[in-house]
Protein backbone atom coordinates (compact mmCIF):
# COMPACT_ATOMS: atom_id res chain seq x y z
CA UNK A 1 0.00 0.00 0.00
CA UNK A 2 2.08 3.38 -0.94
CA UNK A 3 1.67 5.79 1.46
CA UNK A 4 0.65 8.59 -0.82
CA UNK A 5 -2.62 7.01 -0.61
CA UNK A 6 -2.82 7.89 2.81
CA UNK A 7 -1.72 11.09 2.49
CA UNK A 8 -4.67 12.04 0.05
CA UNK A 9 -7.18 10.48 2.68
CA UNK A 10 -7.68 12.64 5.82
CA UNK A 11 -7.40 11.33 9.37
CA UNK A 12 -10.82 10.11 9.92
CA UNK A 13 -10.84 11.72 13.54
CA UNK A 14 -9.90 15.10 12.03
CA UNK A 15 -12.96 15.14 9.78
CA UNK A 16 -15.36 14.19 12.30
CA UNK A 17 -17.01 15.69 15.10
CA UNK A 18 -16.56 14.47 18.58
CA UNK A 19 -17.96 15.70 21.82
CA UNK A 20 -17.05 18.53 22.65
CA UNK A 21 -15.43 19.56 19.76
CA UNK A 22 -15.37 23.20 19.81
CA UNK A 23 -13.04 23.33 22.29
CA UNK A 24 -11.39 19.84 22.62
CA UNK A 25 -9.76 18.76 19.15
CA UNK A 26 -9.15 15.66 20.08
CA UNK A 27 -8.25 12.71 22.32
CA UNK A 28 -5.28 9.91 22.72
CA UNK A 29 -4.40 7.29 24.87
CA UNK A 30 -1.42 4.65 24.26
CA UNK A 31 -0.37 1.92 25.83
CA UNK A 32 3.41 0.91 26.09
CA UNK A 33 3.94 -3.03 26.11
CA UNK A 34 7.36 -4.90 26.04
CA UNK A 35 8.18 -8.77 25.60
CA UNK A 36 9.31 -10.63 28.20
CA UNK A 37 13.14 -11.43 28.58
CA UNK A 38 13.82 -9.26 24.89
CA UNK A 39 15.90 -6.11 25.75
CA UNK A 40 14.01 -3.60 25.27
CA UNK A 41 14.77 -1.52 22.10
CA UNK A 42 16.80 1.11 22.40
CA UNK A 43 19.29 -1.68 24.21
CA UNK A 44 19.11 -4.21 21.76
CA UNK A 45 21.27 -5.21 18.98
CA UNK A 46 20.04 -4.73 15.54
CA UNK A 47 20.09 -8.21 15.14
CA UNK A 48 17.47 -8.18 18.00
CA UNK A 49 15.48 -5.55 16.76
CA UNK A 50 15.20 -7.19 13.84
CA UNK A 51 13.97 -10.39 15.09
CA UNK A 52 11.58 -8.60 17.27
CA UNK A 53 10.06 -6.99 14.84
CA UNK A 54 9.75 -10.17 12.87
CA UNK A 55 8.04 -11.66 15.53
CA UNK A 56 5.19 -8.89 16.45
CA UNK A 57 4.67 -7.03 13.14
CA UNK A 58 2.96 -10.12 11.26
CA UNK A 59 1.09 -10.56 14.87
CA UNK A 60 -0.07 -6.96 14.85
CA UNK A 61 -0.97 -7.26 11.15
CA UNK A 62 -3.03 -9.94 11.59
CA UNK A 63 -5.43 -8.32 14.31
CA UNK A 64 -8.66 -7.78 13.15
CA UNK A 65 -8.62 -4.34 13.87
CA UNK A 66 -6.09 -3.92 11.12
CA UNK A 67 -7.81 -6.05 8.35
CA UNK A 68 -6.47 -3.90 5.19
CA UNK A 69 -4.25 -1.54 7.37
CA UNK A 70 -1.23 0.26 6.05
CA UNK A 71 1.95 -1.11 7.71
CA UNK A 72 5.52 0.69 6.91
CA UNK A 73 9.33 -0.14 7.86
CA UNK A 74 10.39 3.22 9.15
CA UNK A 75 13.95 3.02 6.47
CA UNK A 76 11.31 2.75 3.72
CA UNK A 77 9.52 6.60 4.59
CA UNK A 78 11.41 9.31 3.40
CA UNK A 79 11.52 12.30 6.28
CA UNK A 80 8.86 14.22 5.01
CA UNK A 81 6.29 11.10 4.78
CA UNK A 82 7.46 10.45 8.35
CA UNK A 83 6.91 14.33 9.15
CA UNK A 84 3.42 14.01 7.77
CA UNK A 85 2.48 11.45 10.15
CA UNK A 86 4.26 12.96 12.85
CA UNK A 87 1.91 15.53 12.42
CA UNK A 88 -1.21 13.75 12.22
CA UNK A 89 -0.22 12.15 15.80
CA UNK A 90 0.14 8.55 14.38
CA UNK A 91 4.02 8.53 15.22
CA UNK A 92 6.42 10.13 17.76
CA UNK A 93 9.07 12.20 16.56
CA UNK A 94 11.23 9.92 18.04
CA UNK A 95 9.65 7.36 15.89
CA UNK A 96 9.75 9.25 13.03
CA UNK A 97 14.34 9.33 13.86
CA UNK A 98 14.27 5.50 13.10
CA UNK A 99 15.18 3.45 10.90
CA UNK A 100 16.04 -0.38 9.65
CA UNK A 101 14.04 -2.13 12.69
CA UNK A 102 11.16 -0.15 13.40
CA UNK A 103 8.23 -0.05 12.33
CA UNK A 104 3.99 1.30 12.10
CA UNK A 105 0.73 -0.44 11.37
CA UNK A 106 -1.91 1.57 11.59
CA UNK A 107 -5.79 1.14 10.51
CA UNK A 108 -7.22 2.77 6.95
CA UNK A 109 -9.14 5.34 9.23
CA UNK A 110 -6.43 6.46 10.88
CA UNK A 111 -7.74 6.10 14.19
CA UNK A 112 -5.13 3.03 15.46
CA UNK A 113 -1.36 3.43 15.37
CA UNK A 114 1.02 1.08 16.42
CA UNK A 115 4.40 2.04 16.43
CA UNK A 116 6.81 -1.30 16.64
CA UNK A 117 10.14 -0.70 18.29
CA UNK A 118 10.20 2.67 19.21
CA UNK A 119 10.91 3.23 23.09
CA UNK A 120 9.59 0.36 23.98
CA UNK A 121 8.84 -2.63 22.11
CA UNK A 122 4.96 -1.78 21.23
CA UNK A 123 3.22 1.53 21.64
CA UNK A 124 -0.32 1.39 20.98
CA UNK A 125 -2.54 4.38 20.01
CA UNK A 126 -5.91 5.23 19.65
CA UNK A 127 -6.98 8.73 18.52
CA UNK A 128 -10.89 10.13 18.58
CA UNK A 129 -12.40 13.40 17.75
CA UNK A 130 -13.24 15.62 20.46
CA UNK A 131 -13.83 14.41 24.42
CA UNK A 132 -13.41 10.80 23.89
CA UNK A 133 -10.65 9.39 26.02
CA UNK A 134 -12.75 6.35 27.20
CA UNK A 135 -13.72 5.07 23.39
CA UNK A 136 -10.11 5.73 22.56
CA UNK A 137 -8.97 3.73 25.54
CA UNK A 138 -11.68 0.82 25.29
CA UNK A 139 -10.36 0.55 21.53
CA UNK A 140 -6.93 0.78 22.56
CA UNK A 141 -7.18 -1.81 25.72
CA UNK A 142 -8.94 -4.10 22.82
CA UNK A 143 -6.47 -4.85 21.04
CA UNK A 144 -3.87 -5.08 24.35
CA UNK A 145 -6.17 -7.99 25.34
CA UNK A 146 -6.21 -9.53 21.83
CA UNK A 147 -2.47 -9.27 21.41
CA UNK A 148 -1.74 -10.80 24.62
CA UNK A 149 -3.74 -14.29 23.80
CA UNK A 150 -0.30 -15.19 22.06
CA UNK A 151 1.81 -12.80 22.73
CA UNK A 152 3.89 -12.65 26.54
CA UNK A 153 4.57 -8.98 27.45
CA UNK A 154 6.97 -8.41 30.47
CA UNK A 155 4.79 -8.03 33.20
CA UNK A 156 5.57 -7.81 37.12
CA UNK A 157 2.84 -8.68 39.73
CA UNK A 158 3.91 -5.41 41.82
CA UNK A 159 5.40 -3.11 39.16
CA UNK A 160 2.55 -4.05 36.42
CA UNK A 161 3.81 -3.38 32.62
CA UNK A 162 7.57 -2.89 32.67
CA UNK A 163 8.65 -0.14 30.45
CA UNK A 164 12.16 1.11 28.96
CA UNK A 165 11.92 4.65 30.65
CA UNK A 166 10.75 4.03 34.63
CA UNK A 167 7.93 6.80 33.82
CA UNK A 168 6.13 4.77 31.93
CA UNK A 169 5.87 1.36 34.40
CA UNK A 170 2.60 0.62 36.13
CA UNK A 171 -0.40 0.96 33.34
CA UNK A 172 2.24 2.02 30.20
CA UNK A 173 -0.56 4.31 29.60
CA UNK A 174 -0.55 7.74 28.78
CA UNK A 175 -4.11 9.74 27.39
CA UNK A 176 -4.30 13.31 26.73
CA UNK A 177 -6.89 15.86 24.98
CA UNK A 178 -5.38 18.34 22.68
CA UNK A 179 -7.52 21.71 23.79
CA UNK A 180 -8.51 24.69 21.92
CA UNK A 181 -8.50 27.88 24.58
CA UNK A 182 -8.73 31.18 22.87
CA UNK A 183 -10.89 32.20 25.37
CA UNK A 184 -8.67 31.21 28.48
CA UNK A 185 -5.96 32.93 26.34
CA UNK A 186 -7.29 36.14 25.73
CA UNK A 187 -8.06 36.57 29.37
CA UNK A 188 -5.36 35.48 30.67
CA UNK A 189 -6.41 32.76 32.75
CA UNK A 190 -4.45 30.00 30.88
CA UNK A 191 -1.38 30.57 33.69
CA UNK A 192 -3.36 29.71 36.85
CA UNK A 193 -5.15 26.96 34.95
CA UNK A 194 -2.18 25.35 34.19
CA UNK A 195 -0.50 26.15 37.46
CA UNK A 196 -3.91 24.71 39.00
CA UNK A 197 -3.73 20.83 36.65
CA UNK A 198 -0.51 20.22 37.75
CA UNK A 199 -1.10 21.05 41.18
CA UNK A 200 -3.14 17.18 40.46
CA UNK A 201 0.24 15.63 38.96
CA UNK A 202 -1.34 16.01 35.12
CA UNK A 203 0.76 17.53 32.94
CA UNK A 204 -0.18 20.58 30.74
CA UNK A 205 2.01 20.96 27.12
CA UNK A 206 3.22 24.21 27.96
CA UNK A 207 4.81 25.36 24.96
CA UNK A 208 4.81 28.95 25.52
CA UNK A 209 7.70 31.16 25.94
CA UNK A 210 7.58 34.26 28.87
CA UNK A 211 5.06 36.93 27.68
CA UNK A 212 4.15 35.34 24.57
CA UNK A 213 1.38 33.00 23.86
CA UNK A 214 0.75 29.41 23.04
CA UNK A 215 0.75 28.17 19.45
CA UNK A 216 -2.55 28.48 17.77
CA UNK A 217 -4.36 28.44 21.78
CA UNK A 218 -3.73 24.64 21.87
CA UNK A 219 -3.02 23.02 24.90
CA UNK A 220 -2.38 18.92 25.58
CA UNK A 221 -3.16 17.91 28.85
CA UNK A 222 -2.27 14.55 30.14
CA UNK A 223 -1.50 12.43 33.29
CA UNK A 224 1.90 11.80 34.39
CA UNK A 225 1.47 8.75 36.76
CA UNK A 226 1.28 5.33 35.60
CA UNK A 227 1.76 3.03 38.76
CA UNK A 228 -0.57 2.85 41.62
CA UNK A 229 -3.62 4.14 39.68
CA UNK A 230 -6.01 2.04 37.65
CA UNK A 231 -6.23 2.96 33.61
CA UNK A 232 -9.31 3.98 35.01
CA UNK A 233 -9.29 5.83 37.59
CA UNK A 234 -6.77 8.33 35.81
CA UNK A 235 -9.18 8.37 32.64
CA UNK A 236 -12.15 9.60 35.30
CA UNK A 237 -9.40 12.43 36.70
CA UNK A 238 -8.21 13.59 33.23
CA UNK A 239 -11.54 13.46 32.40
CA UNK A 240 -13.14 15.52 34.98
CA UNK A 241 -10.32 17.82 35.00
CA UNK A 242 -11.05 18.42 30.97
CA UNK A 243 -14.71 19.32 31.61
CA UNK A 244 -14.22 22.13 34.19
CA UNK A 245 -11.35 23.60 31.71
CA UNK A 246 -14.19 23.25 29.18
CA UNK A 247 -16.66 25.42 31.51
CA UNK A 248 -14.29 27.62 32.09
CA UNK A 249 -13.21 28.50 28.37
CA UNK A 250 -16.94 28.70 27.88
CA UNK A 251 -17.46 30.97 30.53
CA UNK A 252 -14.18 33.22 29.42
CA UNK A 253 -15.47 33.30 25.62
CA UNK A 254 -19.03 34.75 27.12
CA UNK A 255 -17.49 36.82 29.94
CA UNK A 256 -15.40 37.96 26.45
CA UNK A 257 -18.16 39.07 24.43
CA UNK A 258 -19.87 40.72 26.65
CA UNK A 259 -17.70 42.89 28.35
CA UNK A 260 -14.89 42.90 25.72
CA UNK A 261 -16.94 42.56 22.61
CA UNK A 262 -14.65 45.39 20.21
CA UNK A 263 -11.42 43.76 20.78
CA UNK A 264 -12.83 40.36 20.26
CA UNK A 265 -14.40 41.44 17.01
CA UNK A 266 -11.92 43.49 16.13
CA UNK A 267 -8.99 40.46 16.45
CA UNK A 268 -11.67 37.72 15.02
CA UNK A 269 -12.13 40.20 11.48
CA UNK A 270 -8.60 41.24 11.28
CA UNK A 271 -7.15 37.67 11.51
CA UNK A 272 -10.01 37.09 8.71
CA UNK A 273 -8.94 39.47 6.78
CA UNK A 274 -5.26 38.36 6.99
CA UNK A 275 -6.01 34.80 6.02
CA UNK A 276 -8.04 35.63 2.97
CA UNK A 277 -5.74 38.33 1.50
CA UNK A 278 -2.36 37.82 2.43
CA UNK A 279 0.61 35.98 0.14
CA UNK A 280 2.82 35.17 2.72
CA UNK A 281 2.28 33.31 5.71
CA UNK A 282 4.81 31.42 8.39
CA UNK A 283 3.24 27.85 9.86
CA UNK A 284 3.37 29.69 13.19
CA UNK A 285 1.23 32.98 12.12
CA UNK A 286 -1.21 30.67 10.68
CA UNK A 287 -2.07 28.44 13.42
CA UNK A 288 -2.82 31.93 15.42
CA UNK A 289 -5.03 33.21 13.02
CA UNK A 290 -6.74 30.21 12.60
CA UNK A 291 -7.31 29.67 16.11
CA UNK A 292 -9.36 33.55 15.58
CA UNK A 293 -11.36 32.38 13.00
CA UNK A 294 -12.17 29.25 14.56
CA UNK A 295 -13.40 30.76 17.62
CA UNK A 296 -15.24 33.21 15.55
CA UNK A 297 -16.71 29.76 13.98
CA UNK A 298 -17.56 28.47 17.16
CA UNK A 299 -18.94 31.91 18.35
CA UNK A 300 -21.37 32.06 14.88
CA UNK A 301 -19.73 34.32 13.23
CA UNK A 302 -19.54 32.16 10.33
CA UNK A 303 -22.22 29.59 8.66
CA UNK A 304 -21.88 26.63 10.43
CA UNK A 305 -20.88 24.40 7.63
CA UNK A 306 -17.41 26.94 7.05
CA UNK A 307 -16.33 25.06 10.71
CA UNK A 308 -14.38 22.51 9.10
CA UNK A 309 -12.47 23.70 6.59
CA UNK A 310 -10.70 26.08 9.18
CA UNK A 311 -10.33 22.89 11.26
CA UNK A 312 -8.67 21.46 8.11
CA UNK A 313 -6.42 24.49 7.29
CA UNK A 314 -4.79 23.85 11.15
CA UNK A 315 -3.32 20.21 9.38
CA UNK A 316 -2.76 21.32 6.19
CA UNK A 317 -0.93 24.33 6.61
CA UNK A 318 1.46 22.41 9.06
CA UNK A 319 4.93 22.71 7.00
CA UNK A 320 5.15 18.91 6.10
CA UNK A 321 1.43 18.19 5.04
CA UNK A 322 2.15 21.66 2.83
CA UNK A 323 4.86 19.75 1.16
CA UNK A 324 3.75 16.58 0.62
CA UNK A 325 2.51 17.29 -3.19
CA UNK A 326 5.22 19.16 -3.63
CA UNK A 327 8.57 17.58 -5.82
CA UNK A 328 11.29 19.05 -4.00
CA UNK A 329 11.87 20.86 -0.77
CA UNK A 330 10.85 24.12 0.08
CA UNK A 331 12.94 27.01 1.30
CA UNK A 332 10.93 28.98 4.25
CA UNK A 333 9.78 31.85 1.50
CA UNK A 334 8.45 29.44 -0.80
CA UNK A 335 6.58 27.52 1.72
CA UNK A 336 4.93 30.98 3.04
CA UNK A 337 3.60 31.66 -0.13
CA UNK A 338 2.24 28.30 -0.94
CA UNK A 339 0.58 28.74 2.31
CA UNK A 340 -0.87 31.50 2.09
CA UNK A 341 -2.20 30.53 -1.51
CA UNK A 342 -3.88 27.41 0.00
CA UNK A 343 -5.04 29.18 2.96
CA UNK A 344 -6.39 32.01 0.35
CA UNK A 345 -8.02 29.02 -2.08
CA UNK A 346 -9.47 27.55 0.89
CA UNK A 347 -11.13 30.55 2.29
CA UNK A 348 -12.66 31.57 -1.09
CA UNK A 349 -16.47 31.91 -0.80
CA UNK A 350 -15.89 32.10 3.02
CA UNK A 351 -17.88 35.70 4.29
CA UNK A 352 -16.51 38.22 6.26
CA UNK A 353 -17.67 37.41 9.57
CA UNK A 354 -21.54 38.32 10.51
CA UNK A 355 -21.46 39.29 14.52
CA UNK A 356 -25.23 40.63 14.42
CA UNK A 357 -26.23 37.05 15.58
CA UNK A 358 -23.99 36.87 18.06
CA UNK A 359 -23.93 40.46 19.33
CA UNK A 360 -27.81 40.03 19.34
CA UNK A 361 -27.77 37.98 22.05
CA UNK A 362 -25.33 39.31 24.24
CA UNK A 363 -27.40 43.27 23.63
CA UNK A 364 -29.33 42.83 27.08
CA UNK A 365 -26.08 42.92 29.20
CA UNK A 366 -24.11 44.70 26.70
CA UNK A 367 -26.48 47.40 26.78
CA UNK A 368 -27.52 47.97 30.15
CA UNK A 369 -23.99 47.97 31.24
CA UNK A 370 -21.27 50.42 29.76
CA UNK A 371 -18.17 48.65 28.51
CA UNK A 372 -15.47 48.43 31.37
CA UNK A 373 -12.43 49.45 30.90
CA UNK A 374 -10.02 47.54 29.07
CA UNK A 375 -9.13 44.85 30.57
CA UNK A 376 -8.03 42.41 27.81
CA UNK A 377 -3.90 42.23 26.72
CA UNK A 378 -2.99 43.77 23.44
CA UNK A 379 -3.92 41.31 20.67
CA UNK A 380 -1.68 38.05 21.25
CA UNK A 381 -0.80 38.42 16.75
CA UNK A 382 0.82 41.04 17.13
CA UNK A 383 4.26 40.99 16.66
CA UNK A 384 4.12 36.87 17.28
CA UNK A 385 5.10 35.93 13.88
CA UNK B 1 16.71 32.82 32.36
CA UNK B 2 18.83 30.27 30.82
CA UNK B 3 17.64 26.30 29.35
CA UNK B 4 18.07 24.48 32.34
CA UNK B 5 19.28 21.44 29.81
CA UNK B 6 22.02 22.98 27.62
CA UNK B 7 22.76 25.94 30.43
CA UNK B 8 23.62 28.03 26.96
CA UNK B 9 20.61 29.01 25.36
CA UNK B 10 17.49 31.23 26.84
CA UNK B 11 14.84 29.11 27.61
CA UNK B 12 11.38 29.88 26.07
CA UNK B 13 9.85 26.66 27.40
CA UNK B 14 8.86 26.21 30.64
CA UNK B 15 7.69 23.23 32.59
CA UNK B 16 5.80 22.94 36.08
CA UNK B 17 4.95 19.75 37.41
CA UNK B 18 3.71 19.06 40.78
CA UNK B 19 3.78 15.36 41.82
CA UNK B 20 3.55 13.84 45.04
CA UNK B 21 2.90 17.47 46.18
CA UNK B 22 6.49 18.12 45.27
CA UNK B 23 6.71 21.20 42.83
CA UNK B 24 9.70 20.06 40.01
CA UNK B 25 10.39 22.83 37.32
CA UNK B 26 12.37 22.66 34.14
CA UNK B 27 13.09 25.41 31.93
CA UNK B 28 14.42 24.69 28.19
CA UNK B 29 15.39 26.29 25.39
CA UNK B 30 13.63 25.67 22.17
CA UNK B 31 16.22 23.18 20.68
CA UNK B 32 16.52 21.37 23.91
CA UNK B 33 13.02 21.08 24.55
CA UNK B 34 12.37 20.23 20.92
CA UNK B 35 15.65 17.32 21.14
CA UNK B 36 13.47 15.97 24.57
CA UNK B 37 10.26 15.48 22.81
CA UNK B 38 8.72 18.24 24.98
CA UNK B 39 6.17 18.98 22.15
CA UNK B 40 4.56 15.95 22.75
CA UNK B 41 2.63 14.93 25.93
CA UNK B 42 2.02 11.65 24.86
CA UNK B 43 5.83 10.79 24.55
CA UNK B 44 7.18 12.85 27.43
CA UNK B 45 7.59 12.87 31.03
CA UNK B 46 9.60 15.52 33.11
CA UNK B 47 10.59 12.34 34.87
CA UNK B 48 13.26 11.78 31.79
CA UNK B 49 14.33 15.26 31.53
CA UNK B 50 14.57 15.10 35.48
CA UNK B 51 16.70 11.77 34.58
CA UNK B 52 18.64 13.15 32.44
CA UNK B 53 19.80 16.31 34.80
CA UNK B 54 21.10 14.26 38.01
CA UNK B 55 17.54 12.57 38.83
CA UNK B 56 18.85 9.16 38.30
CA UNK B 57 21.09 9.71 41.47
CA UNK B 58 19.23 7.48 43.55
CA UNK B 59 19.92 4.46 40.97
CA UNK B 60 23.57 5.27 41.76
CA UNK B 61 23.62 4.69 45.45
CA UNK B 62 21.36 1.52 45.49
CA UNK B 63 23.14 -1.67 45.01
CA UNK B 64 27.31 -1.87 43.96
CA UNK B 65 28.63 0.10 41.36
CA UNK B 66 29.28 -2.23 38.22
CA UNK B 67 26.16 -4.31 38.71
CA UNK B 68 25.12 -5.56 35.32
CA UNK B 69 21.61 -6.73 34.33
CA UNK B 70 22.35 -10.95 34.05
CA UNK B 71 19.98 -10.81 31.54
CA UNK B 72 20.53 -7.90 29.14
CA UNK B 73 24.43 -6.87 30.64
CA UNK B 74 23.04 -3.22 30.77
CA UNK B 75 24.87 -1.05 33.89
CA UNK B 76 23.50 2.31 35.96
CA UNK B 77 26.27 3.91 34.09
CA UNK B 78 24.14 3.60 31.01
CA UNK B 79 20.85 4.05 32.93
CA UNK B 80 22.23 7.58 34.36
CA UNK B 81 23.12 8.47 30.41
CA UNK B 82 19.39 7.91 28.87
CA UNK B 83 17.49 7.50 31.52
CA UNK B 84 15.96 4.02 29.99
CA UNK B 85 16.83 0.34 31.36
CA UNK B 86 17.92 -2.25 29.11
CA UNK B 87 15.08 -5.07 29.34
CA UNK B 88 12.13 -6.09 32.03
CA UNK B 89 14.50 -7.80 34.21
CA UNK B 90 16.69 -4.52 35.04
CA UNK B 91 13.51 -3.49 36.73
CA UNK B 92 15.01 -6.10 39.31
CA UNK B 93 18.34 -5.95 39.17
CA UNK B 94 17.99 -2.44 40.12
CA UNK B 95 15.66 -2.91 41.92
CA UNK B 96 17.00 -0.99 45.40
CA UNK B 97 17.51 2.16 43.51
CA UNK B 98 14.56 2.35 41.44
CA UNK B 99 12.32 2.45 44.73
CA UNK B 100 12.95 5.67 45.94
CA UNK B 101 12.73 6.96 42.02
CA UNK B 102 9.56 5.11 41.34
CA UNK B 103 7.90 6.56 44.64
CA UNK B 104 8.99 10.17 43.50
CA UNK B 105 7.00 9.53 40.16
CA UNK B 106 4.23 8.17 40.68
CA UNK B 107 1.40 7.37 43.22
CA UNK B 108 2.64 4.63 45.47
CA UNK B 109 5.07 1.40 44.56
CA UNK B 110 2.00 -1.13 43.63
CA UNK B 111 0.81 -1.79 40.07
CA UNK B 112 -2.97 -1.77 40.66
CA UNK B 113 -4.52 -1.63 37.09
CA UNK B 114 -4.88 -4.25 34.50
CA UNK B 115 -3.19 -7.75 34.28
CA UNK B 116 -2.60 -10.33 31.20
CA UNK B 117 -5.63 -12.37 31.08
CA UNK B 118 -3.53 -15.57 30.56
CA UNK B 119 -1.70 -14.34 33.89
CA UNK B 120 -4.29 -13.79 35.71
CA UNK B 121 -6.12 -17.07 34.88
CA UNK B 122 -2.34 -18.58 35.94
CA UNK B 123 -2.92 -16.68 39.40
CA UNK B 124 -6.68 -17.96 40.26
CA UNK B 125 -5.76 -21.09 39.03
CA UNK B 126 -2.62 -21.38 41.31
CA UNK B 127 -4.69 -19.97 43.95
CA UNK B 128 -7.37 -22.67 43.55
CA UNK B 129 -5.14 -24.80 43.71
CA UNK B 130 -3.33 -23.80 46.78
CA UNK B 131 -7.58 -23.79 48.15
CA UNK B 132 -8.24 -26.94 47.40
CA UNK B 133 -5.05 -28.36 48.82
CA UNK B 134 -5.05 -27.11 52.30
CA UNK B 135 -8.70 -28.64 51.97
CA UNK B 136 -7.67 -31.92 51.30
CA UNK B 137 -4.95 -32.48 53.66
CA UNK B 138 -7.62 -31.01 56.17
CA UNK B 139 -10.33 -33.49 55.08
CA UNK B 140 -7.43 -35.97 55.07
CA UNK B 141 -6.76 -35.59 59.22
CA UNK B 142 -10.20 -35.25 59.73
CA UNK B 143 -10.96 -39.04 57.98
CA UNK B 144 -13.50 -37.36 55.63
CA UNK B 145 -12.62 -39.83 53.23
CA UNK B 146 -15.57 -39.17 51.14
CA UNK B 147 -15.17 -35.41 51.31
CA UNK B 148 -11.07 -36.03 50.10
CA UNK B 149 -12.15 -37.95 47.43
CA UNK B 150 -14.29 -35.08 45.99
CA UNK B 151 -11.46 -32.50 46.40
CA UNK B 152 -8.62 -35.12 44.96
CA UNK B 153 -11.28 -35.31 41.54
CA UNK B 154 -11.42 -31.25 41.66
CA UNK B 155 -7.85 -31.13 41.82
CA UNK B 156 -7.30 -33.28 39.12
CA UNK B 157 -10.15 -31.81 36.97
CA UNK B 158 -7.85 -28.53 37.58
CA UNK B 159 -4.60 -29.70 36.60
CA UNK B 160 -6.03 -31.14 33.51
CA UNK B 161 -6.86 -27.44 32.43
CA UNK B 162 -3.49 -26.31 32.19
ZN1 LIG C 1 19.01 24.26 25.81
ZN1 LIG D 1 18.34 -6.04 31.84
Amino acid sequence: MPIRSIFNKGSDWLRSEGPHHQIVVSSRVRLARNLAGVPFPGWAKKVERMDTLEKIRAKVESLPEMADAYSFACQDLTALEKQVLVERHLISREHAAKGAGSAVVMNRRQTLSIMLNEEDHLRMQSIRAGLQLKAAFKAVNKVDTELEQSVDFAFDAELGYLTACPSNVGTGMRASAMLHVPGLVLSEQINQVIQAVNKIGLAVRGLYGEGTEALGNLFQISNQITLGEREEEIIERLQKVILQIIEHEKNARQNLLQQRSNTLLDQIGRSYGTLRYAYGMGSKEALNLLSMVKLGCDLGFYPEEKQHVVDELFMETQPAHLQKGSQKKLATEERDILRAGIIRGKLEGFEPPDVSGAMARVEPKAASAAEPPSSLPDPPMEGSI
Amino acid sequence: MLCDVCKTETASVFLTQIVDGKMQKVNMCEACSKEKGVSDPTGFALADLLLGMGAAQPVERGGAEGTRCPQCGFTQTEFKKTGRLGCSVCYQTFAEGLEPMLKGMHKGIKHTGKCPERLQRTQERASAMRDLNEALRKAVIEEQYEEAATLRDKIKALEREV
